[in-house]
C-alpha cells in the first residue's frame, strides 16, 4: 500500500467490524436510529456523519496545541455545530424534501456521541492525517449500521430500495406479492430500529465471541 | 387543558426515547443501576426545563425571521434561523455550566449526586432535540415552553428508569451469551417503545369526541339508529393507528 502505511489502514478498518462504534462502543446511537425507516435518509445521514467527523477531527487535531483543556468541550462543540450548520445550509439548498424528512436529526449531530468521543479519546492527542483517518473510519463504521438497517427496514417495511418497487408491486400483485408475500408494516416503525440493531449485535458477537459482554 | 394535553403528548406519546431515540448514548450506558439512573434522569428533567424556555426566548427574539424587529425597523427582515444550532448549544453548554457551579455551591449535597451527570448532560441529544423540537414546532407561549421542557424531561427520566429497573432483575435471567449486555438492552427498549405507542391513540380522544358528536347531530336530524357512532367510532379508531407514523 503506497498511501496507506498498515498502522493508517487499521484505523480506518477497525471502527468497521470489531470497533464498530454502534455496536461496541455505544456511541451514536441518539440521531442514528429515528432516521432509518429508508435508505436514502440513512445514506445522507451517514455521508453527513462522515465529512463532519473527517473535518471536525482534522480541525480539533489541528488546534490541539492551544486549546485550553479547561474549556474544550465548548471549543469542541463549537466546531462541530459549525460544520452542522454547513451540512444543513447545503442540504436545504440541494435536497430540500430530504432536509425536511430528517428534520432535527441533521441538528442532532452536533450531540451525535461519536462526534465528542472521538475528539476527547483521539484528536486531541494525535497528529491532522491520523486524526482524519479516524474520523473517516469511525463514520464509516456508524454509516455501515445505519445502512444495513435502512436497508432490512425498507426492504421488509414498505417492499422498496431507495423507492424502488424490487419486491414487485403490492397492488398490482406481481412478482413475489402474487404468491401471497405481504409487506411487514411493523418494521417501519420506530421501535423496530432498535430490534434490528439488537440482532446486528447478536451475529456479530456469535461471529466474533471475543466481544461478549459479562451480564 | 392545553398544558395538560402537551404535559401528556410529551411524556407519553412523543417520549423522548422510545419515539425519537434522543439521549440514547446516556440511556444505554448509564443505566445499570437504578440509583444512578434517578440522578441522571433528575439531571435530564432539570437542565431540559431551564434550557428550552431560554432558547425558546432566543429563538423568538433573535432567531426567526423578523425576530430583531424590536431593535428596529432596519432589523425586520432579518433571518438568523441558521445560526440557532450554534446558539442553542452555547447556551446549553453555558448553562450546564453555571448550574453546576450554582448547585455546588449552595447544595453540596445535591452537587454530591448530580455532579458526575453534569458534564455529561451537555452533550446529551434529548437537551439539544428538545430545544430543536420546540423550535420546528413553533411552540407559542413561554409557559407552554416551559411546560414542554419539564415534560419532555419526566418522559426521559421515566424510560431511563424503567430500563434501569428491568436491567437489574434481568441480571439474574439466562440471556443468551452473544445478547448479554447491549443486545438485550436494545431488544427490550424496542419492545417498551412497542408497548409505547399504544399512548400514540390517546391524543386522538379529543378528535373522536368532536367527530362522535357530529355524528351525533346529524343522527338526530336523520333519526337514524345509534349503529353509526359506533361505525364511526371504530373508523376513527383505525385511522388513528395508523397515523401515528
Amino acid at each position: 500500500m503506497g498511501l496507506l502505511s498498515k498502522k493508517d489502514s487499521k484505523l480506518i478498518l477497525d471502527p468497521l467490524a470489531d470497533n464498530n462504534p454502534i455496536t461496541i462502543q455505544v456511541l451514536g446511537i441518539c440521531s442514528a436510529l429515528a432516521i432509518t425507516a429508508q435508505l436514502k435518509p440513512s445514506i445522507v445521514m451517514a455521508i453527513s456523519v462522515i465529512f463532519v467527523l473527517g473535518v471536525g477531527n482534522v480541525i480539533i487535531s489541528l488546534m490541539r496545541n492551544i486549546i485550553p483543556s479547561k474549556i474544550r468541550i465548548i471549543v469542541q462543540l463549537i466546531v462541530v455545530a459549525t460544520l452542522v450548520i454547513i451540512v444543513d445550509q447545503v442540504l436545504k439548498a440541494f435536497a430540500y424534501e430530504l432536509s425536511k424528512e430528517l428534520s432535527v436529526f441533521i441538528g442532532l449531530i452536533i450531540t451525535n456521541c461519536i462526534i465528542m468521543g472521538r475528539f476527547e479519546a483521539f484528536a486531541l492527542g494525535n497528529g491532522p492525517w491520523k486524526s482524519f483517518l479516524d474520523g473517516v473510519g469511525n463514520a464509516l463504521g456508524y454509516g455501515i449500521i445505519l445502512i444495513i438497517v435502512g436497508f432490512f427496514r425498507e426492504l421488509l417495511g414498505s417492499g422498496t430500495l431507495f423507492g424502488f418497487k424490487v419486491l414487485g408491486d403490492p397492488v398490482e400483485k406481481t412478482f413475489l406479492y402474487s404468491i401471497g408475500y405481504e409487506n411487514n408494516g411493523f418494521m417501519v416503525l420506530p421501535p423496530m430500529a432498535l430490534i434490528v440493531v439488537g440482532i446486528i449485535i447478536w451475529v456479530q458477537r456469535s461471529r466474533n465471541r471475543a466481544l461478549i459482554e459479562e451480564n | 387543558m392545553e398544558h395538560v394535553e402537551l404535559f401528556f403528548k410529551s411524556v407519553f406519546v412523543d417520549n423522548m426515547v422510545f419515539a425519537y431515540f434522543l439521549g440514547m448514548c446516556s440511556y444505554l450506558a448509564v443505566s445499570k443501576k437504578v440509583s444512578t439512573a434517578v440522578g441522571l434522569g433528575a439531571a435530564v428533567i432539570f437542565v431540559l426545563t431551564v434550557t428550552v424556555p431560554l432558547n425558546w426566548l432566543l429563538d423568538q427574539y433573535i432567531l426567526q425571521e423578523g425576530a430583531l424587529s424590536w431593535l428596529g425597523a432596519e432589523f425586520a427582515d432579518y433571518d438568523l434561523s441558521f445560526l440557532s444550532f450554534i446558539l442553542f448549544i452555547a447556551t446549553i453548554a453555558t448553562m450546564v455550566q453555571l448550574v453546576e457551579i450554582v448547585v455546588e455551591r449552595f447544595s453540596p449535597s445535591l452537587y454530591n449526586s448530580l455532579g458526575i451527570f453534569l458534564p455529561l448532560i451537555a452533550v446529551n441529544c434529548a437537551i439539544l432535540g428538545g430545544s430543536l423540537f420546540m423550535q420546528s414546532r413553533e411552540i407559542e407561549s413561554f409557559t407552554l415552553a416551559l411546560n414542554y421542557g419539564f415534560s419532555s424531561g419526566i418522559g426521559w427520566f421515566l424510560a431511563i428508569l424503567a430500563i434501569a429497573a428491568i436491567r437489574e432483575k434481568i441480571r439474574y435471567s439466562n440471556v443468551p451469551a452473544p445478547l448479554r449486555g447491549l443486545g438485550i438492552t436494545f431488544i427490550i427498549t424496542g419492545l417498551m417503545a412497542i408497548g409505547f405507542m399504544s399512548f400514540g391513540g390517546m391524543l386522538t380522544g379529543g378528535d373522536e369526541e368532536i367527530e362522535v358528536s357530529e355524528v351525533r347531530s346529524a343522527e338526530v336530524e336523520k333519526t337514524s339508529e345509534l349503529n353509526t357512532e359506533n361505525i364511526a367510532q371504530n373508523e376513527t379508531l383505525e385511522v388513528s393507528e395508523i397515523t401515528p407514523q
